[in-house]
């Protein structure tokens, strides 16, 4: 049986087919609607003081004075950090996910527009922010590093001069796959009259995660036990307890991280920012609570961006439409501090997934970190580890390759999709994609949308607008995705030498309610149900009868926490694991129960049975109660009955998808508007569909934002342009079409509920789908990419051959 | 969360009570309505007034009603109360249009007529609509009344012709039999400011228009019109030649800046294509079409 | 400055700063942390509640400003145990996840099915346009309110 890590467990049950799955109300709804749920901002602890930050306005300068004398004597402030504050703690810097250092309050200079200066403690908000005021800083400018395109060149501003030595802004470089090979298949191709090379520069641009709720912590260091609780916006409690250890010097056993209600997180609230570790200093310095939650500009301004990644990709192919080869270059804007958020091993996230769901001969990529004046991150968005990245750009290059050979997209990736028998495969760069039906999961979407049907409207259109009608252009945008999700076998994968593997305790009580304590962290997902339903199908029980914990290190088993799709592949691996071993405890009790062998009991509908004799049986409650009884057990087996897991993946999960979006384009005025969008996902066996559909429309959403309207500029100045959300648009109920979802299903043969995790499928897949449809409208202008966000002057400006650089302010 | 600056607070119940007010708070005194554009600006320090003055209690000034041959908005109409006047749909379709993308539908429920006019942001809607036609605002102060054709009320960003110790109390909007009117708006997204808007009123004489009223918003038009597009229009034919040719004169005129909205050339080709297809829908709408 | 405001039909006074935040005012005064915020420009709806019946982004109005006002809230909504149809709509429909707009969804779809007893789903798609959920896609938003819509219909038909 795979899956299974603990020897000791042997696993009987014939059939592993779950039974309990199915949709069902959420439970944690019940709190949510009344208005009930606790979010970090809404605990109030006793004396309770509040804190503020003071952000730069300037890209880069270096600081010459920070004058807080007239922000300490205001009646209200309690006290006021600054970076000299946190040096002589040796805390002003912090190490990053990425074996960089990030400053917690600047001290020799600041490094981009919004970067945290200094953090006063005062009675209340109001007081804080008025004594942000009162801090006189000098700045003596520097000119700053913000087109990362010039970020290598001679003579630039070194952004990170703080790292004795450092000449330039250059990061790393990367690369992945087989350059020779990948190299010889090009100039073949180059050479051939039957093939041809098709290269075009895509960039997907900076965008920011932006939950509802913003990012925020509660710091209350007990002086007299020494003991830190601290309530935070995390996504992974484990982790950030870890961290604070080795950044404080704290010692780990005295620090208790509790993530209440996360209001949305989507990758944003898994770094650990300097407002956190200030309030910690804080309270450690006020000897009170200390509360900090960002507002909405220094969410924006200062948290994880995401992706910033310009790409240049290459494809050979023959002109009948046989994919050859892929080759890329990406240059990566990381911003100030090399702070993203993947597993050590991959600087680049899972971009190694760039060739996508089609059979290659070979590829091969490369790609350079650059330090620019701007936020850091760059992991950060429902990206999976930049696999957003990496199949925006396979599969806008798909599109290109259609239209430079004139041929139906929906045609070429039929062609080139790998097949069922070809599964497992083996990538040309080294993924071992698990199961699926790509073909299939495609034609059923092509059905559902019509696709022919479709297209003879769309001619039919171009038609009567070549006749001088007044209509608009249409557009159909196909994607095909394949993700890698579940993150990740810890002989490769680990976060800052932490092991990727997650953790599971279940107890069963004497009167058979159980309670499941899981290590990773719901933003939204439903965990509490979910997971209930997971080890209630093990167990024969009522989702109802199973209370899930998650979100506060003294209560629950370590793991890594929420993020990369990572729950239900590993988390939910490891309740289905501790169910099982729970049960295989509950039948040795049973025989105990029942006089029989162990070997002589069948699991039948939550009950053990002597084989064949219906009449002989125990309920799990029953042995519940035996187990915690004076029942004399056999030898060496303790009473009780609960089990704990730790879940180590034997490999990523691979969830596809084919989504299909058909767009109504205003010629006269660029507007875009997303008529349907039809979206077939395969993420193997679905828990709870109606929670597995919830996450699929989210990502949808994300998909046309980011498309259409999400992206964040910046001037020369080093301004940012994408600093509230007047200015940096999500989308809104206007905007989203009614999501027409389909599924196939595809187990995932090494995941031991076949479950391969969902959660941020729809945002890796939808954004190549909304653009390549705006494209597809835009075919009669000749144009065959633009860059995201496709807003209405980006796509008139491309109509008109004149297409805008998103990643930089409009001129 | 961002919070405003410390200021007093005064309630005032009739229009001479909150002059009087303004008047003894002196210069730094603000008033506040809706507060949708003010409070968002003190939140951010760009505001920091000494004192505000809610008007929200002259119930004196939430009136839409026809006075013979105009109607008038009272300043404290608030835009959903605009969006849903049965009057204003029946004579200013225009309005009725602009209302319907002027921010979202909760902040309609709170802004106000007055307060958008006097915000007098460049890409505001309505100052471009009650532009375009042709509206008066009443300005009340200690010493009376004095009526203010809209076209004359905007002095440029932010600033309009009231004065402090001033109230904007109505607009007025004349009644003309057989005119039609329409506003159009390109943004980005639902609630986004525009990236460039345009209004247009025409009454026709025949096939032949007598009279016309552009406005247009956020393309940095004067007053927040198109002086130059009516002349050529007016008189002329009322043909779809006659408003793209309008359409070019009211481009060439604006001035519209390069933002995230889009570049200039693209505002432009807006402004245009905006005016023309507003002056085909009003025409529609004068004649009964539409 | 004293005020007075009918907070979920309980008169409730407080004396507070002007420049105190409507949503301030009920989440650090009143511990009515239901309603959240989410921005600072009025621009995601994260904070409506109800002034005098009418929706309105709690963070852009001052506290002051709702002296004499009644204010209702998403912890008014349901009666005692019985939760009310949009409520209960958006649990039946999966119109949460985060939970973070649901107050705000909740007090603008009640107060649109106040008015607008059967609204169609682009209906319902406006009401909301001036709030963002980022995790919904917002479909299952507008299927809770049908639902809600359908739900009250039967009610009210039922002898």
């Amino acid at each position: 049986m795979t899956g299974v890590q603990d020897p000791s467990v042997q696993i009987h049950a014939a059939a592993e087919t779950p039974r309990g799955y199915g949709s069902m109300k959420r439970k944690e709804d019940a709190r949510f609607v009344r208005g009930r749920g606790q979010y970090v901002d809404d605990v109030v602890l006793p004396g309770m003081l509040h804190g503020a930050v003071l952000r730069s306005p300037v890209a880069h300068a270096r600081l010459t004075a920070v004058d807080t004398s007239a922000a300490e004597a205001h009646p209200k402030v309690h006290a006021v950090i600054t970076g000299e504050t946190l040096a002589g703690l040796g805390l002003a810097w912090m190490p990053t996910l990425s074996q960089d250092t990030q400053a917690v309050l600047a001290t020799d200079k600041v490094r981009f527009q919004g970067q945290e200066i200094a953090f006063v403690v005062a009675d209340d908000k109001y007081a804080a922010r008025d004594a942000l005021d009162l801090i006189d800083v000098q700045y003596e400018p520097i000119d700053p590093v913000i087109d990362a395109r010039r970020a290598l060149d001679p003579g630039t501003p070194v952004v990170r001069d703080d790292q004795e030595g450092r000449t330039d802004n250059h990061i790393f470089d990367w690369s992945s796959g087989d350059a020779t090979r990948t190299d010889a298949v090009f100039a073949e191709a180059e050479a051939a009259d039957d093939q041809l090379v098709v290269a075009a520069d895509v960039l997907y641009p900076r965008v920011h995660p932006a939950p509802l709720e913003t990012c925020g912590a509660i710091a209350d260091m007990d002086p007299v036990t020494g003991k830190l609780t601290l309530w935070t916006t995390t996504q992974a409690p484990h982790a950030h307890r870890t961290l604070y250890a080795i950044v404080a010097g704290l010692p780990e056993h005295k620090i208790r991280v509790v993530s209440p209600d996360i209001g949305g997180g989507f990758g944003n609230k898994v770094g650990i920012y300097p407002g956190y570790v200030c309030a910690i200093v804080g309270s450690i310095v006020t000897g009170r609570p200390v509360k900090w939650m960002e507002d909405r500009s220094e969410n924006l301004m200062s948290t994880s961006f995401a992706r910033d990644y310009h790409m240049r990709g290459e494809v050979a192919v023959t002109r009948d439409g046989r994919l050859r080869a892929v080759r890329v270059h990406v240059l990566a804007d990381h911003g100030a501090f090399n702070a993203t958020a993947q597993p050590t091993k991959f600087p680049a996230g899972f971009f190694g997934v760039f060739t996508g769901s089609y059979d290659l001969e070979a590829a091969h990529c490369t790609v350079t970190g650059v330090y620019t004046n701007k936020a850091s991150g760059g992991v950060a968005y429902a990206c999976s580890f930049r696999i957003t990245e990496a199949v925006y750009l396979i599969e806008r290059m798909v599109d290109v390759v259609a239209h430079d050979l004139g041929m139906d997209p929906a045609e070429l990736r039929k062609r080139n999709l790998l097949r069922p028998d070809q599964f497992p495969y083996r990538s040309p760069t080294g993924w071992e994609y698990d199961s699926g039906d790509y073909l299939h999961t495609l034609e059923v979407a092509l059905e559902k949308a019509g696709y022919p049907e479709l297209r003879a409207e769309q001619a039919d259109r171009r038609r009567r607008r070549e006749a001088g009608e007044r209509v608009d252009l249409m557009g159909i945008g196909l994607s095909f995705f394949t993700e890698a999700v579940g993150a990740g076998p810890r002989r490769t994968m680990d976060i800052l030498g932490l092991g990727m593997a997650d953790g599971a305790e279940l107890r069963v009580h004497p009167t058979g309610k159980a309670v499941l304590r899981i290590s990773v962290q719901s933003q939204g997902q439903g965990h509490e149900t979910t997971f209930a339903q997971i080890a209630a199908a093990e167990l024969g029980m009522s989702p109802d009868d199973i209370e899930v914990v998650h979100g506060d290190t003294d209560q629950t088993p370590f793991g890594l926490g929420t993020y990369g799709s990572r729950s239900t592949p590993v988390s939910g691996a490891a309740t289905a694991i501790v169910a099982r071993k729970v049960r295989e405890r509950a039948r040795i009790v049973a025989s105990a129960m029942l006089e029989v062998s162990p070997d002589d009991l069948e699991w039948n509908d939550g009950r053990w049975q002597v084989v064949g004799d219906p009449e002989a049986s125990r309920s799990l409650a029953e042995i519940a109660m035996a187990a915690h009884s004076n029942l004399e057990l056999p030898d060496g087996v303790e009473g009780h009955l609960d089990a704990t897991c730790v879940y180590n993946p034997p490999n990523l999960t691979y969830p596809c998808g084919a989504y299909v979006c058909v767009v109504d384009v205003d010629p006269g005025t660029g507007a875009v508007h997303i008529r349907r969008f039809v979206a077939v996902d395969d993420c193997g066996v679905r828990i709870n569909p109606m929670i597995v559909e919830g996450q699929i429309h989210g990502g949808l959403a994300d998909g046309v934002g980011m498309a259409l309207m999400q992206g964040i500029a910046f001037d020369l100045d080093g301004n940012c342009l994408g600093g509230s959300m007047m200015d940096y648009l999500l989308p809104t109920a206007l905007e989203c079409p009614s999501w027409e979802l389909g599924e196939t299903v595809t187990p995932s043969p090494h995941h031991p509920i076949g479950a391969k995790g969902v959660g941020e499928s729809a945002t890796v897949g939808s954004p190549p789908a909304v653009v390549n449809a705006v494209i597809d409208a835009l075919a009669p202008f000749g144009v065959r990419h633009a860059d995201m966000p496709l807003t209405p002057a980006a796509v008139w400006s491309a109509s008109r051959g004149r297409p805008l650089r998103t990643d930089l302010a409009i001129t | 969360m961002q919070v405003p600056a410390q200021f007093a607070y005064e309630k005032a119940a009739t229009v001479d009570e909150a002059l009087a007010l303004l008047a003894r708070h002196g210069p730094e005194s603000l008033v506040i309505a809706g507060g949708h554009s003010l409070l968002p600006m003190m939140k951010l320090r760009l505001a920091e007034p000494s004192t505000l003055v809610d008007i929200n209690g002259l119930a004196e000034l939430a009136h839409i009603r026809v006075a013979g041959d105009e109607v008038r908005f009272g300043a404290l109409v608030r835009h959903a109360a605009l969006l849903a006047s049965p009057v204003a749909r029946e004579h200013f379709p225009i309005l009725t249009d602009a209302e319907r993308v002027i921010a979202d539908p909760i902040v309609r429920n709170r802004g106000t007529v007055g307060g958008s006019l006097c915000q007098a942001d460049p890409s505001e809607d309505l100052s471009a609509a009650f532009s375009a036609l042709r509206a008066s605002v009443v300005i009340r102060s200690a010493g009376g009344e004095r009526v203010v054709p809209v076209r004359e009320f905007h002095r440029g960003p932010y600033e309009t012709a009231v004065e402090h110790g001033e109230l904007l109390v109505e607009v007025r909007v004349p009644i003309r039999p057989g005119i039609g009117s329409a506003y159009l708006k390109v943004e980005r997204r639902a609630g986004d400011w525009a990236v460039a808007s345009a209004g247009a009123v025409i009454s026709l004489e025949g096939d032949t228009v007598r009279d016309v009223g552009i406005g247009l918003s956020a393309v940095g038009a004067p007053h927040f019109v198109a002086p130059e597009a009516e002349d050529a229009l007016r008189g002329g034919p009322a043909t779809d030649e006659a408003f793209a040719a309008a359409g070019r004169v009211a481009a060439e005129h604006c001035s519209p800046s390069a933002d995230q909205r889009g570049p200039v050339d693209y505002k432009r080709h807006l402004v245009s294509e905006l005016v023309t297809r507003t002056l085909r829908q009003a025409t529609a709408r004068a004649r009964g079409e539409d | 400055m004293q005020i007075t405001v009918t907070v979920n039909g309980a008169p409730t006074t407080r004396d507070v700063e002007p420049r105190l935040l409507l949503t301030h005012f009920l989440r650090d005064e009143l511990r009515l942390t239901g309603t959240h915020w989410g921005c600072d420009t009025t621009n995601c709806g994260a904070c409506v509640v109800r002034l005098d019946g009418v929706p309105v982004k709690s963070c852009t109005v001052l506290a002051v400003m709702a002296d004499g006002a009644a204010v209702d809230t998403v912890e008014g909504l349901a009666h005692g145990a019985e939760l009310d149809p949009v409520q209960e709509g958006f649990v039946t429909c999966h119109g949460l996840q985060c939970g973070f707009c649901t107050p705000g969804m909740l007090m603008t779809t009640r107060a649109l099915l106040d008015r607008e007893p059967d609204p169609s789903p682009a209906t319902i798609r406006e009401a909301i346009s001036g709030q963002i959920c980022r995790c919904t896609g917002y479909e299952n938003i507008v299927r809770s309110v049908r639902w809600a819509a359908e739900k009250q219909h039967t009610a009210e038909v039922a002898p």
